[in-house]
């Protein structure tokens, strides 16, 4: 069963129903033959960069210095203590956004991380993924299975559309991590195969044309609270597709109309801190204010 | 097609992989291409890398793989502050125009009157391109393992050194060779698959001619 290549979602869902096994599995037949690894070497990397990723949020967590560019600062213990202090409930919504913003703020403040797929949107996966062990007890194996759905998503993504902020835009980065988020996260509550392609049609269509505008360039301002709403579209979207809704427009066509939303999208939004939120009053000064002491030295 | 690990990975410290885990890798070639721990490391930043060099740990990053750490290093953060105690000395320069690719860097090497200089992009994801070493334009990728001969122009050194490896059983995957004006002086570059023994780099350096060889490992 093992395919050569990935073509399109419709593949994965296809070859996963044909031989009656998951999408991870369907992905991680792909790798064996791909990479000529073994299944167990592939699962034990793959375990690895768990690791990291749970790491990552207890790390993120603790973390008290600001960001590299100072323009952020312990966003999750503030959260956290909003819990703590009964001000925001305490539930599933409230835990994937701490965890998110602690994630992608310590990826700010040179932390390690796993770019998934990339460092700017470090913090979706961990977060959902963190949140729904805690809350389902799943073991590591089976996350680990689950990442490799996540995976297959963005392999997809990248060669159907662009997993790159500088080619299409945040929809490419932190859009991408929410809807391989989804699936993954549709695929562990035992979601069918169907259900995980609605889940990512649903995640990618409510990203649709999110602008890639970092204030001064950095990956500081939108891109960390970013991180924890499109946490919560994964969330949303999983949710949506376990209830049993379905998108309208099918999984490969949403992501053409990604890679088209992309190609339409003016480079000042396609991270080059020349539009959007770089180019406010605000953050203009702030870019300026950067530039100045970046200069200097 | 890419695989699982290029979407879930790397694992890297942050924050860019295309201006902080690529500067990393850039250093690393550096530092092999020079040969040894330098005494002084002077960058010059273009573009992209110039204008958010502070935020991003660009100069950390690559100090860092200058001193043979990974992009994964948790010690990429502490680099420059690690050199110094180390009596190395760093310089930065500023350049805001480009210079072949948004993301440049031009790292000079130096000690005891030796010095060696690169010059390479970051192309996002941590993958990189090697525009200029020693003066001559290449374009290496890091991808392999890759062996950099230079020699006074001269007939038969492509033949000798491929001969020996040839001998070793070791499959070349791209050979590149380009020559500098000024000296007419030659650098010969080859990606081979496998790892490089040292007993067979010791015999490329025999080549009668050569005037020095350098092995870079391919990135992890």
């Amino acid at each position: 069963m093992a395919l050569d290549a990935i073509q399109n979602f419709q593949q994965l869902v296809e070859t996963a129903l044909e031989n009656h096994c998951t999408i991870s599995e369907v992905v991680l037949e792909y790798e064996m033959e791909s990479t000529e690894k073994s299944r167990v070497e592939l699962l034990e990397q793959m375990l690895g960069n768990w690791r990291v990723m749970k790491n990552s949020v207890l790390e993120g967590m603790a973390k008290q210095e600001a960001t590299m560019g100072g323009l952020v600062k312990g966003s999750a213990s503030i959260v956290e203590a909003a819990i703590a202090a009964k001000r925001i409930s305490e539930d599933r919504l409230s835990k994937t956004v701490l965890r998110a913003l602690a994630v992608a703020e310590l990826n700010a403040s040179m932390g390690l991380i796993v770019a998934a797929p990339t460092a700017g949107s470090c913090g979706i996966l961990p977060a959902v993924l963190v949140t729904a062990q805690e809350e389902k007890n799943y073991p590591d194996d089976k996350i680990v299975m689950s990442l490799f759905t996540a995976a297959g998503i963005g392999l997809v993504l990248a060669k159907n559309a662009s997993i790159a902020g500088a080619e299409g835009g945040c929809q490419a980065e932190c859009g991408s991590a929410a809807s391989m988020a989804a699936g993954a996260l549709t695929e562990l509550a035992g979601g069918t195969v169907n259900q995980v392609a609605e889940a990512v049609a649903l995640s990618l269509k409510n990203v649709l044309g999110l602008t890639c505008d970092p204030v001064g360039g950095l990956v500081e301002v939108p891109c960390i609270k970013r991180n924890s709403f499109l946490a919560v579209n994964a969330i949303v979207a999983s949710d949506l597709a376990l209830a049993g809704i379905r998108s309208v427009i099918p999984v490969d066509e949403v992501i053409g109309a990604m890679k088209e939303t992309g190609e339409l999208m003016p480079l000042a939004l396609k991270e080059t801190a020349q539009g959007g939120l770089a180019a406010t009053p605000t953050g203009k000064v702030i870019g300026k204010k950067l530039q100045e002491e970046t200069f200097e030295k | 097609m890419g695989s699982v690990f290029d979407i879930i990975g790397p694992v890297m410290i942050g924050p860019s992989s295309s201006h902080t885990a690529g500067a990393v890798n850039l250093g690393r070639i550096a530092r092999q291409a020079f040969g040894r721990v330098p005494e002084k490391i002077r960058i010059v930043l273009y573009g992209s890398f110039g204008a958010t060099y502070k935020g991003h740990g660009t100069d950390r990053a690559i100090v860092a793989g200058v001193l043979g750490y990974y992009p994964h290093s948790p010690e990429v953060k502490q680099a420059l502050e690690i050199a110094r105690e180390l009596g190395i000395v760093v310089t930065i320069a500023v350049e805001k125009d480009n210079l072949y690719h948004p993301n440049t860097a031009r790292i000079e090497l130096s000690s005891g009157g030796m010095s060696t200089e690169i010059v390479g992009v970051s192309l996002g994801g941590g993958a990189v391109s090697i525009k200029e070493v020693f003066g001559f334009s290449i374009d290496i990728s890091g991808k392999y393992n890759t062996i950099l001969c230079s020699y006074p122009e001269q007939v038969g050194m492509v033949a000798r050194v491929t001969q020996i490896l040839a001998a070793e059983g070791i499959n070349i995957a791209f050979m590149e060779v380009s020559r500098s004006g000024r000296k007419s002086n030659a650098l010969m570059v080859v990606e081979v698959d496998d790892e490089i023994p040292e007993d067979v780099l010791n015999k490329v350096s025999e080549v009668s001619g050569m005037l020095g060889v350098r092995y870079i490992r391919k990135l992890s």
